[in-house]
């Protein structure tokens, strides 16, 4: 997974990546869209949502099962990825780049407990044991 | 207990597939995504291992006799060639497990559900007489591999020796050799599609599976795992045992009255089938929701403040590009066009609306 340097992770399989004007993205884990399957729909904040870390932020509804997502940053959302909206088999496709899920402010650090790749690798791979 | 590995196991591997338990074995339940594979099997084809069903073959004299008392169909009518889907009951008539029967010249096979395979057995050996039947477990010898789809027949034909395919009419079998393989050809399937289910040695499951692969390629065949076929088969509004029947549930109440046979003469359950279809209380019922809500098995179905059903099976409709789900409703509320809340959520706000229509969701075009 060296190829997900800048990306950090959450317990709850969400990413987070810095982008230069020091907003974030936010999406979900490849090992996530996995435990998944097929993406039926998302349900996302609105631009303009103020999000708290750890907070429900929406919800991810898979063939499989509806799973709640939650916030690894505190902020502002500032964009919706209107693509992976209507058609978020690109979340299953794509989870790390095209798709994105939202794109925030954020009103303070990233939270320190947010893993690194190589942290949430060994935490995924003992979460599917 | 330790999930056991159907025959084509590495070959799932290696083709990629997301490989999970069910029904005490590891089974494919996607190589690529549902959506993929589902498409495919309505628009081309997909092959699906389902080497994990199992068969149990009756034969002996009183063959056809223990199997009008052990099933609701009427197997009289079963000629050679051709097959009859089926209930066995208890004698409360909860459903023991939904199976095939094929009739061969010497005797029977019955196709049974993996998850349910020693609790038939067990019950099937429970019926016998004393003498002239004889069962026969050939699951763990057999391989099933389901070639589904409007190509299949296309894809199929120039494989197989002696004999017309396109002649195999629906719910028919007969012997064949497909690659060199013997096999039995059956034209049935869970899909609501066109195509065939092949039995064969389990021993040979990898060349039978390669040679269809390798022909069905220019076709766009792809294999297709447990994921699909799930959505494949609630689109047709096929019923799955485990979750829409099962032994506290009665063919009638789950709308299979079509495959109870009073007039055959007695079996096993036909007292009290005949007693529930005098006054049934629930009914089984399509259900549809909107394209971005999906109800699970067990979300409970309201009609204003008063639960009137629950859930048994609940997907999107690739085909059909909306919310579908399948259950039991009180009778009085089996009624089409009639709008209930399903609560898909904890919250009852935040109920989908669902209209009763007609099953299946999906069929296919005719020609």
């Amino acid at each position: 997974m060296s190829e997900l340097t800048g990306y950090r992770f959450s317990k709850t399989h969400e990413w987070v990546r810095l982008q230069d004007d020091g907003e974030a993205l936010v999406g979900i884990t490849d090992h996530a869209q996995a435990q998944l399957g097929d993406v039926i729909f998302l349900e996302l904040p609105a631009v303009g949502a103020s999000l708290e870390a750890g907070s429900r932020l929406g919800a991810v509804e898979s063939v499989k099962a509806a799973s709640d997502l939650y916030s690894p940053l505190s902020g502002e959302v500032t964009a919706v990825n209107a693509a992976a909206a209507s058609a978020p088999e690109v979340v299953n496709q794509d989870p790390y780049e095209g798709g994105w899920l939202i794109r925030v402010r954020l009103s303070g650090e990233v939270p320190q407990e947010l893993m690194d790749s190589d942290a949430y690798e060994a935490y995924a791979e003992a979460d599917q044991h | 207990m330790s999930d056991l590995e159907v025959p084509l196991g590495a070959t799932h591997r290696r083709l990629g597939a997301r490989m999970v338990p069910f029904a005490g074995y590891m089974m494919p339940l996607q190589y690529t995504s549902i959506r993929d594979e589902h498409d495919a099997v309505r628009h081309r084809a997909g092959l699906f291992d389902v080497s994990h069903m199992g068969e149990v073959s009756v034969s002996g004299p009183g063959a056809q006799d223990y199997l009008q008392h052990l099933i609701t169909n009427d197997v009289s009518k079963l000629t050679a060639g051709r097959a009859l889907y089926s209930v066995m009951c208890h004698e409360d008539g909860g459903i023991v497990d939904d199976l095939l029967v094929y009739r061969d010249q010497e005797g029977y096979m019955c196709v049974i559900n993996a998850a349910r395979h020693d609790a038939d057995l067990d019950w099937m050996r429970g019926q016998l007489p004393s003498s002239g039947v004889e069962l026969l477990d050939q699951s763990a010898e057999t391989c099933l591999l389901a070639l589904q789809g409007p190509l299949a027949l296309e894809i199929l034909e120039p494989l197989v020796e002696g004999g017309k395919l396109s002649d195999l009419r629906y719910y028919h079998h007969r012997p064949g050799t497909v690659a060199g393989i013997e096999v039995r050809l059956s034209r049935t399937g869970y899909t609501g599609e066109d195509g065939f289910e092949l039995y064969g040695p389990a021993s040979r499951a990898e060349e039978l599976w390669t040679s269809i692969q390798q022909r069905g390629g220019q076709y766009g065949l792809v294999p297709a795992g447990l994921g699909a076929r799930d959505t494949l088969r609630l689109e047709a509004g096929l019923r799955l045992y485990g979750q829409d029947i099962d032994d506290q549930i009665d063919p009638i109440t789950a709308g299979l009255g079509w495959v109870v046979k009073p007039g055959k003469g007695d079996f096993i359950g036909r007292e009290t089938l005949l007693s529930i279809a005098e006054a049934p209380t629930r009914a089984f019922v399509g259900l549809q929701l909107g394209p971005r809500q999906i109800a699970r098995p067990h979300h409970e179905i309201f009609d204003g403040g008063e639960q009137v059903g629950v859930v048994t099976s609940g997907s999107f409709g690739f085909t059909v590009e909306t919310g579908i789900a399948m259950g039991y409703v009180d009778l009085a509320a089996a009624v089409l066009g009639r709008e209930f809340q399903i609560r898909i959520r904890r919250d009852p706000e935040q109920s989908a609306a669902a209209t009763v229509v007609p099953l299946p969701f999906y069929r296919r075009p005719i020609g």
